[in-house]
């Protein structure tokens, strides 16, 4: 049996105006079976991913933003969040969903899965990892 | 633990260099490839991004674009597909700044 | 070292795909193996062999498949991406009900978890895209 790589999936893009942000995700739920060490990080325009209240009926697309809730149920809970990037757009976690998932070794106690991280500490979490998917 | 960081995009049109460069940590080396070769021209608003890296540049994306190696900041490395591969072997891994 | 690498955009619409295929070559020229390239979003669409490129230019598409004939590569393209975009073999065709197929020699369609697989088996993962 092979060892347990760290996965991260970067993510640096908008959804909806370009693929990459859905197709990722794809990536994500797939690779769930898997059974490594998986982690996303949001970077850049990625932090747009996790806005609340996305509604797109007048752009007539698939609204993939409630995939991110259910992130939890597939054991992808080390969800990292670019502080900068939210400052640097506006944004706070207050914007985001509130994503979380449920310690099963904790009595299954609910918790944050999204982590608040400055650049710095990204760029160590970046580092840390054995393997980085791009999309 | 080093992370080699690709970037393929104008420093003129896009963030990644900048993104890259702010998640650089030490021992890391930083290639430019394709559009992103532009970043290492001598004299560009871009270039200061490069001081106090290791910096490769992709000799054939240089060349392709009409850009003398005499135009290029101090201290790059320019490297063919073959460096490019060396160096991917001698970091742990790779992240592709898109 | 053994690579896979990721190609996540199509042929002649950015480098992503050339220069994936130069790295390739030169990592094969240096003894390396490559457990497989994996297409991904419009980087499918290296797998049409319907492409006419001009005579005076690089046959992207060919070049792949000369490639993996050459080295006997994995070359695989991602069955979702490929739905989206109609990249279409003979199994895809008969579960599709599509008319024809065009995928290029060389190339197969199969699910994300070869690119997941990729990354577990593999030394490094080097992503070409956009």
């Amino acid at each position: 049996m092979s060892e347990i790589k760290k996965f991260m999936y970067v993510n640096r893009r908008a959804p909806y105006g370009t693929i990459y942000a859905w197709e990722s995700l794809e990536v994500v739920l797939i690779g769930a079976a898997f059974e490594q060490d998986v982690s996303l990080a949001f970077i850049d325009d990625g932090v747009y991913q996790l806005t609340k209240g996305q509604d797109t009926s007048g752009i007539d697309m698939k609204n993939f933003s409630p995939t991110y809730s259910a992130l939890g149920d597939y054991e992808v809970n080390k969800i990292y969040v670019e502080k900068e990037s939210l400052e640097e757009r506006g944004l706070t976690l207050d914007d985001l969903q509130h994503l979380v998932w449920e310690d099963e070794d904790d009595d299954w106690a609910e918790k944050d899965s999204i982590r608040l991280v400055s650049r710095a500490e990204m760029a160590d979490v970046l580092a840390g990892q054995d393997i980085l998917f791009n999309f | 633990m080093s992370m080699l960081h690709i970037v393929n995009k104008s420093p003129y049109e896009r963030n990644s260099l900048a993104a890259a460069v702010g998640h650089m940590t030490d021992g890391d080396t930083l290639l430019l490839i394709e559009d992103g070769v532009y970043a290492a021209i001598k004299g560009g608003a871009a270039a200061g991004n490069l001081e106090g890296k290791t910096v490769s540049v992709l000799g054939a994306d240089l060349a392709a674009r009409g850009i003398g190696v005499d135009k290029l900041v101090d201290g790059v490395s320019v490297v063919d597909y073959g460096g490019f591969v060396d160096l991917v072997e001698a970091t742990d891994k790779s992240q592709s700044w898109l | 070292m053994k690579l896979t690498i990721q190609v996540n955009e199509g042929p002649y619409q950015h480098q992503s795909s050339d220069t994936a295929y130069h790295f390739t070559k030169a990592a094969l020229e240096k003894g390396h193996e490559i457990f497989r390239v994996f297409f991904y979003h419009d980087g499918v669409n290296n797998g049409t062999r319907l492409t006419t490129p001009p005579q005076d230019d690089r046959n992207i598409v060919k070049r792949w498949s000369e490639l993996a004939a050459e080295h006997d590569l994995d070359l695989v393209i991602c069955v979702a991406a490929a739905q989206r975009r109609g990249i279409v073999d003979d199994g895809e065709a008969e579960r599709n009900r599509k008319d024809a197929t065009n995928i290029a020699p060389g190339f197969r369609i199969s699910g994300l978890g070869q690119l997941i697989e990729g990354g577990i088996q593999s030394d490094r993962l080097v992503v070409f895209g956009d």
